[in-house]
């Protein structure tokens, strides 16, 4: 294809690979110009906003742990803090302490996963994790190794790795003794180095340039880095409640995906993520973390979205230090869960999905049941950010032959390790080539 | 969590979820044949993770992995796959967050050289596949061959396996 050719094509990809999902990808290129972007979602919609209407506000977790089979805690955590607050409820001590735990298992798990098997193949050339592991053996295993730390702090907080059954509204159906604790305490001491070296061989990787000017959007603690907890923030200027959410940002419908796009009112795209977390809560790492992406070069702020990828490996590391303080200080409580009566109440709460922030809403009535449910997930919300990254990349690599292009393109989707079923498996690239 | 074996002569694996119909019969199987206590047969099931096979089969001469299919063969029909130095997997994999299968893990393995001696995949065909439904008794039926040609496979005590007598 010549020079000519490549400023004015269609980029199509199908189906995307390594994401979870059904989704595809369209971009037109006219006269050297983009000017048409499209992250289609064919993902049938799920419906389960509907589902939990009529059901009993105590069975929210369970029900909404079924939208993810990777990231099911966060929606147990998003639907046990909102529904909480809407009952007057503060969960507090040891009981919040392992749900942090939880989260913790569930971010090591999800992140290993995708920055070894799915998202480092791209930047070492290789079409899948498989075939990078017949070369890159000892990277493969380390990231394994990171799952099943993860994994099994998911199996003994939450009953069992995936979906796990043992959360509630209100605390735990039962709790861990200190003693069964210790164990973990050994596998998330190698764990942490083996996050260590994960950080060290993402960091090496050759990314291409991408600078943004994404609004990041995040929870903020005053002294933790967030999980469960936390306000609203933005890197341009947003600081609200999570029970503001519905104020300030807006579900739209557009006829290309069944996933809704979510903007800020007012302002537009924004990011979620491990990217926005970082940007906004690096001074919340723990020293040995924030010392770790220094040693890569990657500072406090990370613009490029390909580095993305050692912002998770950074996470993963947190995530295991983070565990190590929280067992060490642990102490059985007394109550699995704080007692807690239904009334007619609207209760709000964000957390922080490994892919970013999972906003849930509901409405109850007096006998308990679920009256109304909105649930945003966090690839609803960047959505157009990924367009417009789409966007941004064609339009800076305009000559790029066209299967470096598609697989380039696929890349820049990948690097915020879309969830299509929470809001697609993988894609098709169409890219548009036409005259203007 | 499973952990692996210091040793195992043989292990079946059943992999499935017993909350979709025909999909729970490979966790059926290994459910039948833990009644056996048959000497020198470990027998596991797998109903979240199938990365977790790796570990499952660590340290294990001979492994069966039954699993329920979707091919649109007869329902109940039982196929058998020796995968040891095979490929069940064609061309590139759809690894996804969500989506890795046995045939992943199984590739996945082979990559990381930790696949067992002898790797066998028993596919039994389903027909039922919904929320709640029962395990169709067509499908059971093919079952109960599966595991007839699994116990005539097996390598116990030091003996050899013996003849395999309806091998598809």
């Amino acid at each position: 294809m010549g020079n000519s050719d490549r400023r004015s094509r269609t980029v199509k990809v199908g189906y995307l690979a390594r994401v979870e999902g059904e989704g595809g990808l369209y971009v037109k290129v006219q006269g050297g110009e983009v000017v048409d972007v499209r992250l289609d979602i064919f993902e049938p919609p799920r419906f389960f906003e509907a589902f939990l209407r009529g059901r009993d506000f105590r069975e929210a977790p369970d029900i909404t742990a079924r939208i993810c089979g990777i990231c099911p805690v966060a929606y147990q955590m998003s639907a046990v803090h909102a529904l909480e607050r809407a009952l007057g409820v503060n969960v507090d001590g040891q009981l919040r302490n392992l749900r942090r735990l939880l989260y913790c298992g569930e971010w090591i798990e999800s992140h290993a996963l995708h920055v070894t098997l799915l998202h480092a193949p791209d930047f070492l050339g290789y079409a899948d994790g498989i075939q990078m592991a017949r070369e890159h053996r000892d990277a493969v295993e380390r990231g394994l190794q990171l799952k099943k730390a993860g994994n099994e702090i998911m199996t003994l907080i939450g009953g069992r790795e995936v979906h796990p059954i043992n959360v509630r509204v209100g605390g735990f159906y039962r709790v861990p003794t200190r003693d069964e604790l210790r164990p973990l305490e050994e596998r998330l001491k190698v764990a942490r180095d083996t996050a260590l070296e994960m950080v060290r061989w993402t960091a090496a990787f050759t990314f291409p340039e991408l600078e943004t000017d994404y609004e990041f959007v995040a929870l903020r603690h005053p002294n933790e880095y967030p999980f469960n907890d936390g306000r609203i923030v933005s890197s341009k200027g947003l600081n609200v409640t999570a029970a503001e959410f519905e104020e300030y940002f807006e579900e739209q419908h557009v006829a290309h995906s069944n996933a809704l796009h979510a903007i800020l009112k007012g302002h537009g795209a924004y990011l979620v993520g491990p990217l926005a977390r970082y940007n906004l809560n690096f001074d919340r790492l723990s020293p040995l973390a924030q010392e770790a992406a220094r040693s890569t070069g990657l500072g406090a702020t990370c613009l490029n979205p390909f580095r993305s990828v050692i912002v998770r490996a950074v996470e993963i590391l947190y995530a295991c230090d983070e565990a190590l303080r929280l067992i060490a200080a642990y102490e059985a409580p007394d109550f699995p869960a704080v007692e807690l009566s239904p009334r007619a109440a609207a209760g709000a709460a964000c957390t922080e999905a490994p892919r970013g922030m999972l906003y849930h809403g509901y409405r109850i009535a007096a006998d308990g049941s679920i009256l109304s449910a909105k649930i945003v997930p966090p690839t609803s919300q960047n959505q157009k950010t990924m367009e417009a990254d789409l966007r941004a990349f064609v339009q800076s690599h305009i000559d790029l032959p066209k299967r470096e292009m598609r697989l380039s393109c696929e890349q820049v989707v990948r690097n915020h390790d879309p969830c299509i079923s929470c809001a697609t498996h993988f894609l098709r690239l169409d890219l548009d080539r036409s005259e203007a | 969590m499973i952990g692996p074996f210091d040793y195992q002569k043989n292990l079946v694996v059943g992999v499935g979820n017993a909350d979709r119909g025909d999909d729970g019969i490979g966790l059926w199987v290994a459910a039948r044949l833990r009644e056996r206590n048959l000497p020198g047969l470990a027998v596991r099931e797998l109903r979240g993770d199938p990365l977790r096979l790796l570990d499952a089969w660590a340290n294990v001469d001979q492994v069966f992995v039954v699993d329920a299919s979707f091919s649109g063969r007869m329902p109940g029909s039982v196929q058998r796959f020796d995968v040891t130095h095979k490929s069940l997997v064609a061309g590139n994999s759809r690894f996804s967050s969500h989506g890795a299968g046995v045939g992943n893990a199984v590739e996945l393995g082979r990559a990381l050289n930790r696949l067992p001696s002898r790797l066998v995949i028993i596919a039994i065909e389903g027909k039922d596949f919904r929320c709640g439904a029962a395990i169709s008794p067509g499908v059971k039926k093919g079952a109960r061959r599966a595991m007839e040609l699994i116990l005539r496979k097996l390598t116990i005590s030091g003996q050899e396996p013996q003849a395999c007598m309806n091998g598809r």
